[in-house]
């Protein structure tokens, strides 16, 4: 057993987990500071940033060390590399919170509009995608990961339902246009980070079972079973 | 050109020991092939079974067929013959120390009662540049031994030698072992020029040697083949437990 190898590994995977702790919160905080018009959560998530792209520099470079000091095989290297891809795609789920708290002080700043938009909604599906693919993570399990991308399509449907809703909004009230404006820029947020939680599926997936599943394609061979408990 | 190997329940012993059970592999022509696994394994003794070495060794025995091309190796052909199909190269660069670095590269055709000097020295130049050292002793070849030559000069001169008798095939018994990674380096890319003409078996301890150089890899474990696939599938999704047991450092 390669003990200090490991130790590095097990160091990667907590400061990953740490760092998906961060960018979720980031996400409900700047959901909840929707729902309250609350500046207060919306300054909190402006200022975790740093704190998410520290952290994203510190597991790149434990990552980067790893690969050039230990020369990683088999599962060992597709966990590092699933890490630096989940490490960059985390990072962005904090950059979604950051615009999406931006929008909220705009809105914050407007009059309160009542929006044809379920935005609450969208957020608490989309939470729970990024929380699942991190659990799915922890728990080294492709079967809640797959479970991950088949959630998408919903979320998919939310923002395409807001977007029509709110087009129409600005075309029938006009004064509302720039908060339908906020509240669509948010779904679309919501949305990307959806799609970031994707990506972290499929990287778990391709950690645990060496598959490929990226862009629907299907891996040419059927993914096996994973040969070691990644757990 | 290189031409395939066929291995068929190989089994190989010493004296009642059995150090391979039924090992089962078919080596592609014209392509490098990695054999991995702890010492002891057998991954050694495998390829002395190929080019019949291993029967050189008092009370070893093996049982099963090889076929290098359409020759089988354990019946109706001679040793001899069949060494002069397969070259070899070891851990150890063995040069002969009183022989010029001419004369090492001309041994074995000499040994096959090759005289014509003409020929000879075409041989030997088209060897020397196979191994890549050409270059390095054109001037000195007749007047300095191979002995003289460093670590990784004499590992390619080894190569050289073992390309003058024009084998279909090369096995190469952890032959970066004892250099240093400029040598090494040097070695991996000769390997990668050789399999154009050869077919190439490879032992090595070094699995990144492995995953730089063949296009295939078998991992060997208490003379067992665990698993045999294309090199890249071995080294990122392996089948087998307990190849990516090895593979990640986890034993072994």
């Amino acid at each position: 057993m390669r003990t200090r190898f490991q130790q590095g590994l097990d160091d990667l995977r907590a400061r990953l987990l740490r760092m998906g702790g961060m960018a979720e919160q980031a996400i409900d905080r700047a959901c909840q500071a929707y729902v309250d018009r609350d500046l207060g959560r919306c300054h909190m998530v402006l200022e975790g940033e740093s704190q998410i792209n520290a952290a994203e520099r510190d597991i790149d470079e434990l990552a980067f060390d790893l690969l050039a000091m230990q020369q990683p095989m088999a599962v060992d290297l597709r966990f590092i590399l699933a890490v630096t891809k989940i490490n960059s795609d985390l990072e962005r789920v904090g950059d979604q919170a950051v615009n999406i708290a931006e929008r909220v002080m705009d809105m914050v700043e407007l009059p309160k509009a009542d929006l044809p938009v379920d935005i609450p909604r969208m957020a608490t599906a989309v939470s729970a995608m990024v929380r699942r693919a991190l659990e799915s993570f922890i728990e080294g399990k492709a079967e809640l990961a797959q479970a991950v991308l088949e959630m998408d399509n919903v979320v998919d449907r939310m923002r395409d339902e807001a977007f029509i809703m709110l087009v129409r909004t600005m075309n029938e009230h006009p004064e509302m246009t720039r908060q339908a404006l906020d509240a669509l820029l948010i779904a679309r947020n919501l949305e990307r980070v959806a799609d970031h939680a994707t990506n972290i599926a499929e990287d778990v997936i391709f950690w645990v079972r060496g598959a490929d599943v990226r862009h629907n394609v299907q891996p040419e061979e059927p993914a096996q079973q994973p040969v070691t408990d990644v757990r | 050109m290189g031409v395939g190997i066929q291995v068929d329940k190989l089994s190989a012993w010493f004296g009642k020991t059995q150090a391979l059970y039924d090992i089962n592999m078919t080596v592609q022509a014209n392509h490098a092939t990695a054999v991995i696994g702890p010492s002891g394994c057998g991954k050694s003794t495998f390829v002395r079974c190929l080019n019949r070495m291993h029967e050189t060794i008092p009370d070893a025995r093996a049982t099963g067929r090889v076929r290098i091309g359409e020759v089988d190796v354990y019946n109706g052909t001679s040793a001899t013959h069949i060494r002069r199909r397969i070259g070899m190269v070891f851990q150890k660069p063995n040069p002969f120390p009183t022989m010029s670095i001419y004369g090492n590269v001309a041994a074995g055709l000499k040994l096959n009662g090759f005289h014509d000097r003409k020929r000879l020295d075409e041989i030997v130049e088209r060897s020397l540049l196979a191994s890549a050292l050409w270059e390095e002793v054109k001037d000195v070849m007749h007047k300095k031994s191979g002995a003289s030559l460093s670590g990784g000069q004499q590992q390619r001169l080894c190569i050289a030698r073992a390309l003058a008798v024009q084998p279909e095939v090369l096995l190469m018994d952890e032959p970066c072992s004892a250099l240093d990674p400029i040598s090494t380096g040097k070695i991996e890319e000769l390997i990668f020029q050789l399999k154009e003409r050869f077919t190439i078996v490879i032992v090595t301890h070094n699995m990144q040697q492995a995953s730089r150089v063949a296009e295939f890899t078998g991992f060997f474990l208490l003379g067992k083949l665990i698993e045999f696939d294309k090199t890249e599938k071995i080294f990122t999704t392996p089948s087998d437990k307990r190849t990516e047991d090895y593979i990640t450092g986890r034993f072994g």
